[in-house]
């Protein structure tokens, strides 16, 4: 590894973090930090990853951060669109807000805001 | 249309709403806006349920904070004028309730919660896959090394910790770029550099959270330092309490070997560095540097007087470079973003941000970040929303068992490491508890001398005995048989046992109790004299009575007295015979008619 | 795994002490180690058998007693307690009929402490085995323990 290698793997990482949001409509990142899975994150992300499965949606990919320190709104969920910048936040998700989350945002392209968490400017 | 801020025009696209015609609305808005030609100044977004469906259809407007109700296509052109251009809502049409407050604060607190923070260190975390390297690497993570392996001297890069006012985020504040100096200056073939990951102190979590989050900046941040003093091996400690951070920090050195940036030859320039885990087994005191050194050569966790500091005879007695975490994750933003920048964040003395972990009777519990200086109060009332269910705040515990307890009035002080120990607190490692009035204090300093005590390793004799023997004069106070000359004496072995310990443990662990005595010495005499606990917690010193109005005798108080000391029957009022009472709160709990008082 | 077979995956160096008995404590039956264990790593480390057992003494999540299949280990920081980690406390006692450092009649679970589990943002907390759980309550602690009872039946 020399510079300008890190350099290109750094920038096909930026390239692909582009294309990866053209080819996907959604990405659901699940903070996966030992507060997020104390609180049910891990059975939160299988039903993510199941519900995406079952229903057979294509464009959407479901992953996994740290935490991003929100503990008393843990499991904390994050949709990311290629439009929007800024992902919509969820905060204190369980299974079956994980499935409204997959119906109504993911499918039906509403934001669930009786679980959103809002961000500053 | 210069001068007209900037809207965001949320309608509720509910299936309520959208049944009372909010896409009319909405129809009618856009039609309004391009007649109106502003359609670039008003942003309309439509939203899923906003909740309060039988005024609808509804519409917020933003960052006025306006709630539209009722909705009519008739009404858009009015509002679109005088509110969207002239600035003035239609006040008809507005609702000012209980619903729109509730909605308007619950985002004002999620917002205060993002906003104060300014992220250095937790920059990365929640927001990259911390099993996937080339994230790491796709936000400049390994440009750090990168550079300074390239294209600067050991020196300049001490220098430039030096000069960035960086101190150790671990507790005692030493300034590091002075700690990095002293090894790079010790003579010796064979040096390490060590990453203190025993986050022991309770209340205390962001280390966690940065080792699972973003683990691949602490393995940046110790090759940094490895190549400032000249050391070409590492240790990570973690205590075995936290198994997700040590599988993820295991994968990202597995990663970091696979790339190249660990092992031999880094970046082609001959610089040659690697890291290992250890693991503790459950001992507080692994924390203090010279513990944690015997518990990574793999014998009991004992600490040793200094000096030598472990800067001149270590690990194996070679010289070693011991930091935190947190103070390794801010090394790399430090060298891409220079000393400058970071100087230019928080104060006189205290330079760049502090995590703080919340936690205790505050809303928003959690890391938060924030440039040092921020006041106590902007962190638990902005940031943390305060204290919940209506209670009043009594206390915030600073420093883990190391610190103190700080009152109300005292909120406003800037925080930085100075002004915490001027208020009998200290840094420790950030973890902020809050108190509230159902909080004793004298309970709670009594919990703090447990825990210490029962930590201490038993190697020096003021720790060991000093410690039990504070933890029985508060234990005395707390079960009502206190003397008020006991607080003289409780005072005065709490500065014996700080003078004469010999590690950080014990010449900290009294600092609880004199904090306690210091701000809340009236609960102490409370205590003592009238023996009253007001938080209503010391068991021994509160009393539970049935109300005879209120009691419906049905007995389950009764039936769930451990101790059998409640008797009546149907139709007479149940009666508490308090000589037998033990005070454990069971009947008080479990009366379905509140019927039980607490005093 | 055997001791003996543990023991070959590592070098015969001091430092790597507390990684064995970490590695033998928790492949052994009754996560404990015993005496013939401790020997076997001082002949193999070639240190005196006090010394391993000095360590072993040192460290609180070492133990020689015998433990359950799942280690409850109940955060007693000052977070948790704040939150209420003695109502916990209590009604895992009242569940399992054991106290603290003892093992249920099943040998399923062993009731121990610890100072802080890092995850104070989720007080009151606790950790069975390797999993942690958070925003406990006395009903939620009830129904966790149930889920590891089941995983027998």
């Amino acid at each position: 590894m020399n510079l300008d290698e890190l350099r290109k793997l750094r920038e096909k990482g930026q390239r692909e973090m582009m294309q990866r949001s053209d080819k996907a409509q959604y990405r659901i990142v699940v903070g996966m930090g030992t507060s997020g899975i104390a609180a049910g994150a891990r059975e939160v992300l299988r039903t993510f990853i199941e519900e995406v499965n079952s229903r057979n949606i294509k464009d959407v990919v479901v992953m996994q951060t740290g935490e991003k320190g929100y503990s008393s709104k843990e499991p904390v969920v994050e949709v990311f669109t290629h439009e929007e910048k800024e992902p919509v936040v969820y905060g204190n998700i369980n299974p079956e807000k994980a499935q409204r989350i997959v119906t109504e945002h993911i499918v039906g392209g509403v934001i669930v805001e009786d679980y959103q968490v809002i961000f500053g400017d | 249309m210069a001068g007209v801020p900037k809207l965001d025009v949320l309608i509720c696209g509910g299936a309520s709403c959208i049944s009372n015609h909010s896409h009319d609305i909405k129809d009618k808005i856009h039609e309004e806006l391009k007649k109106k030609g502003i359609e670039d100044d008003v942003r309309v977004i439509e939203t899923g349920c906003m909740g309060p469906c039988e005024l609808g259809p509804v519409m917020l407007v933003y960052p006025d904070k306006v709630f539209y109700q009722r909705l009519k296509p008739e009404d858009i052109g009015n509002i679109v004028e005088n509110h969207f251009i002239k600035g003035r809502p239609v006040a008809e049409k507005v609702l000012v309730s209980e619903t729109t407050r509730a909605i308007i604060e619950k985002e004002q607190e999620d917002a205060d919660f993002f906003k104060k923070q300014t992220k250095i260190v937790l920059s990365n975390c929640g927001r990259i896959d911390p099993e996937n390297i080339e994230e790491y690497i796709t936000e400049n993570g390994y440009a750090a090394i990168g550079q300074i392996l390239t294209s600067s001297n050991p020196d300049d890069v001490v220098e430039t910790i030096k000069k960035s006012g960086l101190r150790g985020r671990g507790g005692g504040g030493f300034p590091t770029g002075r700690k990095w100096e002293f090894v790079k200056n010790a003579e010796n073939d064979q040096k390490y550099v060590v990453c203190n990951a025993d986050e022991g102190d309770p209340g205390a979590f962001m280390d966690r959270s940065v080792l699972e989050g973003d683990p691949h900046c602490i393995i940046e941040g110790m090759s940094i330092a490895a190549y400032a003093v000249g050391a070409n091996k590492g240790y990570v400690y973690i205590r075995a309490e936290y198994p997700l951070a040590i599988t993820r920090l295991e994968h990202a050195l597995e990663q970091a070997r696979e790339y190249g940036f660990l092992g031999e030859n880094i970046f082609e320039t001959g610089f040659s560095f690697d890291i290992e885990i250890r693991i503790g087994a459950g001992a507080f005191v692994c924390g203090e540097e010279t513990a944690l050194i015997s518990s990574i050569e793999g014998g009991r966790g004992n600490p040793r007087p200094r000096p030598p500091f472990p800067a001149i005879s270590g690990l194996w007695g070679k010289p070693t470079l011991l930091n935190n975490v947190e103070t390794y994750a801010n090394i790399r933003h430090i060298i891409l973003n220079g000393w400058e920048w970071f100087s230019s964040i928080g104060t006189e003395t205290s330079k760049g941000t502090k995590v703080f972990a919340l936690s205790g009777k505050i809303k928003n519990t959690g890391l938060i970040e924030v440039p040092m200086g921020t006041t106590l109060r902007e962190l638990i009332f902005d940031i943390g929303g305060g204290v919940p269910d209506g209670k009043k705040f009594k206390a915030v515990q600073l420093g883990g068992p190391s610190g103190g307890c700080v009152p109300e009035e005292y909120l406003d002080t800037p925080i930085d490491y100075e002004t915490l120990i001027e208020l009998g607190a200290m840094m420790g490692s950030g973890g902020v508890i809050v108190m509230d009035e159902d909080t004793c204090m004298v309970n709670t300093a009594r919990f703090f001398l447990d825990f210490t005590k029962s930590e201490s390793c038993g190697k020096c004799v003021p720790c060991r005995v000093g410690l039990v023997k504070l933890y029985d004069m508060l234990d005395k106070i707390v079960k009502g048989n206190g003397e008020l000359e006991d607080l003289e004496k409780l005072e005065s072995l709490c500065h014996s046992v700080k003078k004469t310990s010999l590690c950080g443990l014990g010449q900290t662990a009294p600092n609880p109790v004199l904090s306690t005595l210091k701000y809340f010495k009236d609960e102490y005499v409370e205590h003592i004299q009238d023996h009253k606990c007001r938080a209503k917690v010391c068991a021994d010193l509160v009393t539970y009575t049935i109300i005879p109005e209120a009691c419906r005798s049905c007995g389950i108080c009764a039936k769930n007295c451990p101790v059998d000391c409640i008797t009546g029957s149907k139709g007479v009022p149940y009666v508490i015979n308090q000589d037998v009472c033990i005070s454990c709160g069971t009947c008080y709990d479990v009366c379905p008619f509140d019927s039980i008082i607490k005093e | 795994m055997s001791t003996e077979d543990i023991l070959k995956g590592y070098e015969a160096k001091e430092e790597n002490l507390l990684y064995i008995l970490h590695d033998i404590q928790d492949s052994a039956k009754e996560h404990n180690l015993t005496d013939s264990d401790l020997k076997k790593v001082a002949d193999f480390l070639g240190l005196p058998v006090s010394r391993v057992n000095g360590v072993t003494g040192f460290y609180s999540m070492f133990s020689k007693r015998p433990r359950g299949k799942y280690i409850i280990r109940l955060c007693q920081s000052p977070p948790c307690y704040i939150k209420g980690s003695v109502n916990i406390y209590e009604k895992i006692k009242e569940y399992l009929n054991i106290s603290e450092n003892e093992t249920t009649d099943d040998r399923l679970f062993t009731l121990e402490f610890s100072s802080c589990l890092g995850v104070c943002g989720l007080a009151p907390a606790a950790m069975i085995n390797d999993d942690v759980y958070g925003n406990l309550t006395e009903q939620s602690i009830i129904e966790i323990l149930n889920k590891y009872q089941n995983l027998e039946e």
